[in-house]
């Protein structure tokens, strides 16, 4: 089944970083899954995070205020 | 503790280049060379350790305390605590702010929160630790905490909640549908590894600004006579404090570049409280910051909260000139 991969951020560096990490793993790994980038900052505020980044796997949140490795990505997908 | 790196320094200058300790160009790059590494040190260690606090302590949890603890009074002392602790990323500000009043907290303690966050923060922490030595860090830290408390208190009795932007208070009358939250639970040991790798990136990420900011303070050191801010600045005119508030206000300089050159600032006799009281308005209050936070609070309300800031920080310096 699709995921769906959304990426909470407001544009910081953190959030830019993240997103090329779950892009790279997604890519490598030919993992069926698409990926949003949330920057609305009202949209953001519907998942109740107070940190960015933000990872949200099938609308759960996994990961936040953090860049995780790619290894850790990768264990969340699967 | 830094011994070794001060006889790496001599060699490296004195006997490596040949430049003489007598000589200007020596003494100001022999500074140079045993300030950026004794600085380096100092902020991987307390990034190092605030992750450590952080990983513990998520601000989810600090939240909820602010909010389930009946707390008398002492919230804003708390929550400016917190906000010290807690990692300052200009852009997690909003969602900071509106995750803290969705959840029930009063608006002036949420205020206090946001005032300490950036003010003081760990690269700040590091920067005057090696710059200033431990007493003025625990003045400079334990002022910032003070001042959000009081900063806080004051914004909460002027009821501003009509001053947030629409959607704010539509937040705040309907609670909005949120997602379920998964507790991380890692053990310490998967996390020592990205701790670590955050820490190193904070450092590599000031690096510059430390570089930047330590060669113009070390120029500063060799060349600019002693006493030389005496004749302008350190006079104690009255009228100095404001002045150097009032221009740090829209400054947005790195915590990192700014401090080694207020250090020279003060060696050469600004007062002390003086250049606390610049550098808190530096670090705290700044343009980038009042544009993000245009998003949840009218115009109006954002000067207010800069005008109650400021207002605190100028009698701090104040006080501090008169107490140090």
């Amino acid at each position: 089944m699709s995921k769906t991969i959304k990426i909470l951020g407001t544009g910081c560096p953190k959030c830019q970083s993240l997103t090329g990490v779950v892009k790279d793993v997604v890519s490598e790994n030919n993992i069926d899954a698409t990926i949003e980038k949330v920057e609305d900052i009202m949209e953001i505020m519907r998942y109740n995070v107070m940190t960015t980044p933000a990872l949200v796997i099938d609308d759960v949140i996994t990961i936040k205020g953090r860049v995780p490795s790619k290894e850790e990505v990768l264990a969340l997908l699967n | 503790m830094f011994d070794g790196l001060q006889d790496f320094a001599d060699w490296l200058i004195y006997s490596v280049f040949g430049i003489g300790a007598d000589t200007h160009l020596g003494t100001a790059l022999n500074f140079f060379v045993f300030d950026t590494l004794k600085i380096l040190i100092l902020l991987f260690f307390i990034v190092f350790i605030m992750g450590i606090v952080n990983a513990y302590f998520p601000i989810e949890r600090l939240k909820d305390y602010l909010n389930k603890k009946k707390l008398y009074g002492l919230e804003y002392f708390f929550a400016s605590v917190f906000g010290a602790i807690t990692p300052f990323c200009s852009c997690s500000s909003v969602p900071l702010f509106i995750g803290f009043v969705q959840g029930g907290i009063p608006l002036g303690v949420t205020f206090a929160f946001l005032i300490t966050s950036p003010l003081v923060n760990e690269v700040a922490v590091a920067m005057f630790l090696g710059m200033f030595g431990v007493k003025a860090t625990l003045i400079y830290a334990l002022s910032g905490i003070l001042l959000g408390s009081v900063g806080g208190w004051l914004l909460g009795k002027m009821n501003l909640e009509p001053l947030l932007s629409d959607w704010v208070k539509e937040i705040l009358e309907n609670k909005m549908q949120q997602a379920a939250y998964q507790d991380e639970k890692r053990s310490f040991r998967d996390r020592l590894p990205e701790i670590t790798r955050g820490a190193w990136d904070i450092v590599k990420g000031v690096l510059l600004y430390v570089i930047i900011g330590i060669a113009i303070g070390a120029a500063m050191h060799g060349y600019v006579p002693e006493n030389f801010f005496n004749q302008y600045l350190g006079g104690g005119q009255w009228w100095t404090v404001p002045l150097a508030v009032l221009v740090a206000v829209p400054m947005y300089a790195n915590a990192a570049g700014i401090v080694p050159i207020i250090q020279v600032f003060v060696a050469k006799g600004v007062p002390l409280g003086t250049a606390i009281a610049f550098m808190m308005a530096t670090v705290g209050l700044s343009i980038p910051e009042a544009t993000l936070l245009k998003k949840v609070m009218s115009l109006k309300l954002i000067a207010i909260f800069f005008g109650v800031v400021t207002l605190c920080i100028i009698l701090s310096g104040y006080l501090f000139n008169l107490i140090l």
